[in-house]
């Protein structure tokens, strides 16, 4: 009875596999490199992993409900600019910052009418949304970094003072994960992309699931580039987009969500994304270049996928020799 | 078997449905009362599907009365269909591979502290296994995921949920189709054995004229939208009920 049920619990967290992996890499650079273990260091990391997650929990969401949204990227590049705008015309600047978060929650239900209202697939009417709002971002910014506001408690909770992004990646994160595993709107996602017809004839809205997620994602996205450019304190139109956008579903994958629905975790991915940090940050402490480093993001990315698909296989047949 | 409006469970009257210019349901008339299962017979394309999903609340009918426990209703949308009692079994089961099986049973009537909205997943699981005891369903594990299972335990598990959510009428939509013998025979069991508790009406689309003979009451059989035959099934026989559904190729097309 032993090492059969265990062996199935233990698969049943994909997330242990990138856990290790991710230790095994944390013990290698601070072998490797002098500079990795210190406190700077380790914000630096935290500073690369905190968009990442933030956005990757809501296209894990997405992604689980067999949907992909790539434009949230640029909703990161808008989103501080949407605060600016308003700050400029004399709002508080709690009151921007809420505003230009409604306007990213509003691109997101957007996306999501398109997709299931018009059927596109939402790789395509993401990407139209995507160039769309990259070129709003440069006439409303002249293509030239703004400073960020100072000054003010709303800059030193989001993302002004120390670790306080990160915290917020923290804490979305464990938010999402539990929307995603212990509410009827987690189950009801998972149900849209594992069996949409299913999951409509059981009465599940799977259009507004759909809409939701596509509203989460955005809304997040949008608060990671307010986060982000406040911390740093120069709001950039050059910031975010496509790149920013793939570390996110970079940090899915890895972290162990299908790219075809159905499963994924939101912890997963801030594994996936803490992963991708520290590698990014221990080739730069060692010296290795940039393009090796996207060598090792592909690498990953393709094992990680085999990894996934291998393991469901093993699974399966432990699981059916069990039941039988 | 009185035929006392009172043990009607649903009565459809002169429904019809067209899809653009298709003539779906043209005049379709039937009933089941409580304890019995009905046989739904017909070729493809005769509106089984169609009025399957009327029942369920999916489509409206362009004409027609639908009259549920002896009231004139609409069914407004598959969730008020099913708030008032009318569970289905679909083809493709409604199953989601990835999730456990205790979660399929209470798909899209999952379990919260309420007002807090978070799962109890403790009590599905407790009333996973007692749904599944209570039928007499045999799965080894409520928290296996439902895409390790067979094909039959599948099914059994989808007319389980109905029954567990107290549905007074069933219906099933080909349950049988894609199903090994063995597998069959699980299901024809526990249909006989719903039929027992007496309080639920039945309506089974089939293919096997052996199994509808063999498990239903009575048999209808559905040609061009509308109900042509409509007989207790001690009256008729596998031979006849073939008979019937091939006849119309005999006559090279006329219809």
């Amino acid at each position: 009875m032993s090492l059969r049920p265990m062996l199935l619990g233990v698969m049943h967290v994909k997330e242990l596999s990138i856990l290790l992996v991710t230790i095994a890499a944390g013990i290698y650079f601070t072998v490797a490199s002098g500079a990795f273990n210190s406190v700077d260091n380790y914000m630096t990391i935290a500073q690369y992993v905190a968009p990442w997650s933030i956005i990757a929990a809501g296209q894990v969401m997405l992604l689980i409900c067999g949907e992909i949204d790539l434009s949230a990227g640029f909703v990161f590049t808008l989103a501080p600019f949407m605060v600016m705008q308003f700050f400029v015309n004399g709002w508080p600047l709690w009151l921007a910052l809420l505003g230009a978060v409604a306007v990213s929650t509003l691109v997101g239900v957007v996306n999501g009418l398109i997709r299931t209202v018009l059927a596109i697939p939402s790789f395509i009417t993401t990407l139209g949304m995507a160039f769309l709002l990259q070129g709003l971002v440069l006439i409303i910014s002249n293509a030239r970094p703004v400073a960020a506001p100072k000054d003010s408690w709303v800059v030193d909770v989001f993302g002004g003072a120390p670790w306080t992004e990160f915290l917020w990646a923290v804490g979305l994160v464990v938010v999402m994960q539990v929307v995603l595993s212990a509410t009827r709107f987690g189950i009801h996602t998972q149900a849209t992309g594992g069996n949409p017809v299913g999951a409509a004839e059981s009465g599940i809205a799977i259009n507004r699931v759909k809409v939701v997620n596509f509203a989460i994602t955005s809304t997040l996205a949008g608060l990671a580039g307010i986060l982000q450019g406040t911390r740093v304190g120069s709001y950039d139109p050059t910031n975010g987009g496509f790149t920013t956008m793939f570390f996110a579903v970079a940090s899915a994958v890895i972290g162990g969500t299908a790219l075809l629905g159905g499963a994924g975790t939101v912890a997963g991915a801030f594994l996936g994304a803490l992963l991708l940090g520290i590698v990014f940050d221990g080739f730069n402490l060692t010296g290795v270049s940039a393009n090796a480093f996207n060598v090792v993001l592909g690498a990953a990315i393709l094992l990680a996928m085999v990894l996934n698909v291998t393991l469901i296989v093993v699974r399966k047949r432990v699981g059916s020799r069990e039941l039988t | 078997m009185t035929g006392e409006p009172s043990t009607e469970v649903i009565r459809v009257e002169g429904v019809s449905k067209k899809f653009g210019p298709v003539t779906a349901l043209a005049d379709v008339n039937l009933h089941v009362r409580r304890g019995e299962i009905l046989g739904l017979i017909g070729d493809n394309g005769a509106g089984k599907s169609t009025l399957i999903k009327i029942l369920t609340g999916y489509h409206q009918p362009d004409g027609g009365r639908i009259l549920f426990e002896g009231e004139p209703t609409t069914l407004k949308s598959v969730v008020h269909a099913r708030s008032l009692g009318i569970e289905t079994v679909f083809q493709d089961l409604a199953m989601v591979n990835d999730l456990p099986v205790y979660l399929n049973l209470h798909l899209n009537r999952e379990l919260t502290h309420r007002p807090l909205p978070f799962l109890r997943r403790r009590e599905m699981k407790r009333r996973a296994r007692e749904a599944l005891d209570s039928i007499g369903i045999d799965i080894p594990s409520v928290t296996a995921e439902v895409g390790m299972l067979s094909g039959g335990q599948r099914q059994a598990i989808a007319v389980a949920r109905s029954v567990y959510s107290q549905a007074k009428l069933l219906l099933l939509d080909e349950p049988l189709a894609a199903m090994g013998a063995k597998e069959s025979a699980v299901i024809l069991r526990l249909l006989r054995e719903l039929k027992q508790r007496g309080d639920i009406a039945i309506i089974l689309i089939a293919h096997n004229y052996g199994q509808v003979t063999d498990v239903c009451d009575r048999v209808n059989l559905l040609q061009h939208g509308e109900i042509t035959f409509d007989r207790r099934s001690a009256d008729t026989s596998v031979a006849e009920l073939l008979e019937l559904v091939n006849a119309e190729y005999r006559l090279d097309g006329k219809h």
